[in-house]
């Protein structure tokens, strides 16, 4: 399972990517193997103000919907287009092309708070 | 969560688990719903071949001089219609028309049937025949006892002429041979739930994990992949066959899903025959009818509501994103009024409305022979 080392983690699968006080963020390896073939992605709101653990939009396979919550607080600035055409790229780049949108970061105390790779994949071992 | 029984296994579950698959509850059992994925193994199904456990389906044998006889009084179709080695689709009904089940009944003899019954319906079906039992006919349920194989795609009857080539002639759609191998009686038919050409295998529990092995040693130079339940669903749903408990129920009867062709009211007696006569004469309220999304949206799912000019007049019964259309897909109960082919409705999908329109069944008409 691929748990990037330069990331953060929410329990829920999510994983932010911290840059110049703004953060880009998606679903994990783990989550898209469990979720299966994504056939659509419903994506945020671009200027939706949004507070950490909240849910922002919908990933959905074949089999089920399943929601996104933001890992940290702030507004949505960007968001991959791209997933509308191909939304499997979030099961084929999970942590690249597949990113899901971008946020600046109202609380960036917040990513401190969220999982290291090392606790992320504590979390992944103790599932099994 | 404890107080839950142990979900049951078939024969072939540690071959699924060796292969990698994503197991699920399916109706207390657990089955694979995909190996590789559910789009991956629906397209080897539409154009090569693929494989599927149906073991948590049920066999029930009916034999005896009246067996047929008895089975014209609990089934919708009729069975004398049945030569030797054929098989129909047909529905046993409560005595308000309503679905208990739909089956499969191939006649293997003059005088004894098999039928094959949904999974989560063996005991159900089982007490209700056995609660309506006659004499001169006699009920076997040998479920726990058999396995079952779908070898179903475009490649199919190649499949079987490698496997029996010389020695067995294809049976002809809706046919089933007998055929002894190695001392066991195995059932072949020629059905399926996928639209596709294809056959499903019947056998001893034991030569399940066998059957399975060389079928897809055999099938390798097709193509072949072992397929879940997740692409038995997406290929059913584009093809219209109906799933027991989410597109039939016991509130439903054949003539509301549009099945009438396997009602036969010419008999003189079934159970629910009464009322399906009622609903022919004074007409239904409301029709199974399959619609397609108009624009690009979430697939939809059971449950979902229907709404015609800002009104809910429905709710999906099944729905997914159809893999071969690329659009999503799926099955309602319209009112009367609306159950028209081109008719623009509206599917609610969290909270939005989005268009889609009523088609004609099936929604897609695979190459099948």
């Amino acid at each position: 399972m691929n748990v990037p080392e330069d990331l953060r983690y929410a329990a829920s699968h999510e994983w932010i990517r911290q840059e110049n006080g703004a953060g880009t963020v998606g679903i994990t390896d783990h989550a898209q193997q469990e979720l299966t073939d994504v056939v659509f992605v419903e994506l945020p709101k671009i200027g939706a103000q949004v507070k950490a653990g909240q849910q922002v939009c919908v990933v959905e396979s074949v089999k089920a919907a399943s929601d996104i919550y933001t890992p940290t607080s702030g507004t949505i600035t960007e968001v991959n287009d791209a997933l509308s055409a191909n939304p499997a790229l979030l099961n084929t780049d999970p942590f690249g092309d597949g990113w899901i949108y971008r946020i600046t970061l109202s609380a960036p105390e917040e990513v401190a708070q969220l999982k290291t790779p090392e606790q992320y994949r504590e979390q992944l071992g103790s599932a099994h | 969560m404890s107080n839950l029984p142990p979900l049951k296994q078939t024969p072939l579950h540690d071959e699924h688990i060796r292969l990698g698959a994503k197991m699920v509850d399916f109706g207390g059992w657990s089955m694979p719903v995909q190996y590789t994925g559910i789009l991956d193994e629906h397209r080897a199904v539409r154009t090569n071949l693929g494989v599927f456990d149906i073991s948590h389906m049920g066999q029930f044998f009916v034999s005896g001089p009246d067996a047929g006889t008895w089975l014209n009084c609990l089934l919708t179709n009729n069975v004398d219609r049945l030569s030797i080695g054929e098989c129909q689709y047909t529905f046993l009904l409560n005595e308000k028309g309503g679905v208990i089940d739909d089956l499969i009944v191939y006649r293997i003899e003059e005088s004894r049937y098999l039928l094959v019954v949904n999974a989560a319906k063996i005991e159900e079906d089982f007490a209700w025949m056995h609660a309506h039992l006659r004499e001169g006919a006699h009920l076997e349920n040998q479920s726990d006892h058999m396995a079952g194989l779908a070898v179903q795609g475009p490649k199919a009857a190649q499949l079987f002429d490698a496997f029996f080539g010389g020695s067995h002639s294809r049976p002809a759609r809706n046919e089933i041979l007998t055929i002894p191998i190695d001392g066991e009686l195995y059932y072949v038919a020629r059905t399926g739930y996928t639209g596709e050409d294809g056959f499903e295998v019947f056998c001893p529990a034991d030569r399940a994990v066998k059957s399975w092995t060389d079928i897809l040693e055999r099938g390798a130079s097709f193509e072949i992949k072992p397929c879940g339940l997740g692409a038995r669903d997406t290929l059913r749903l584009e093809v219209c066959y109906p799933l027991n408990g989410s597109d039939l129920s016991p509130e439903t009867t054949p003539i509301e899903a549009g099945l009438t062709l396997f009602v036969d009211l010419q008999k003189p007696e079934f159970i629910g025959r009464a009322r399906l006569l009622q609903q022919r004469e004074e007409g239904v309220t409301r029709r199974l009818v399959p619609f397609k999304m108009l624009v690009k949206s979430p697939p939809p799912r059971a449950h979902y509501g229907v709404f015609k000019g800002g009104v809910r007049i429905a709710e999906t019964t099944s729905g997914t994103l159809s893999p071969s259309l690329n659009v999503g897909i799926g099955l309602a109960y319209i009112p009367t009024a609306y159950a028209r082919i081109g008719e623009e409705i509206q599917i609610e999908i969290r909270g939005q409305q989005y268009p889609a329109v009523i088609e004609k069944r099936p929604l897609l008409r695979p190459n099948a022979k």
